[in-house]
């Protein structure tokens, strides 16, 4: 029940994979619109990503708000770093900084698609 | 304007001195959808321009208006759309 549980299961999760989506529901079945939005911009680009649902656990859902000083989800980790929610990432996917983000840190995508 | 709509605006307008703000409820777009309620002012969308976001960066930016808004997520409002801009920003 201790915060530092949820942190760590948190810094496992962004530390042992380069993209992680921390989303309502899964990529395949995503149950909310925001988090929806997060995925087809990522499977747009073609990234390789991991979706952790929160509504599968209650303290992962409240604690990953703490962890980042976020109160909403989806949010999205690149190499370990909080990028934003939906609305930063769709502005960042629009401006071709996104693209560029995830050239910088070596994450491997379809930059064609 | 609701009473969670007016309680944000006055709230935002407050800490920021906004040259531009629109508080739109957009409950009525997430019909069914999860947090929804018959009620309304459960999804909202806030556009913001003010002097206080200049120089800062897209996560500080919201982080900036999710403190002020804090109660509010916690309590009615289920999904927050944000658009945060300096002023002369496109």
């Amino acid at each position: 029940m201790s915060d530092n549980a949820v942190f760590d299961r948190i810094r496992d999760e962004i530390g042992n994979t380069d993209v992680v989506l921390f989303m309502k529901g899964t990529p395949v079945f995503p149950q909310c619109g925001f988090s929806a939005a997060v995925v087809q911009v990522l499977s747009h680009l073609g990234v390789k990503f991991k979706g952790v649902d929160v509504l599968q656990d209650p303290s992962l859902r409240q604690g990953i708000k703490e962890f980042a000083s976020w109160p909403t989800i989806p949010q999205l980790y690149v190499k370990g770093e909080f990028v934003g929610g939906c609305d930063i990432v769709r502005e960042m996917y629009q401006s071709g900084e996104l693209q560029q983000l995830l050239a910088d840190k070596g994450v491997a995508g379809n930059q064609a698609a | 304007m609701g009473q969670v709509a007016e309680g944000m605006t006055a709230k935002l307008v407050a800490a920021f001195a906004p040259e531009h703000l629109a508080v739109i409820d957009e409950t009525n777009q997430h019909h069914g959808h999860a947090g929804w309620k018959e009620s309304g002012e459960t999804h909202f969308k806030v556009e913001i321009t003010a002097a206080a976001f200049a120089g800062k960066g897209r996560v500080e930016r919201q982080r900036m208006v999710y403190q002020i808004l804090a109660a509010d997520l916690a309590g009615p409002v289920h999904a927050l759309a944000l658009v945060v801009k300096a002023p002369g920003e496109a």
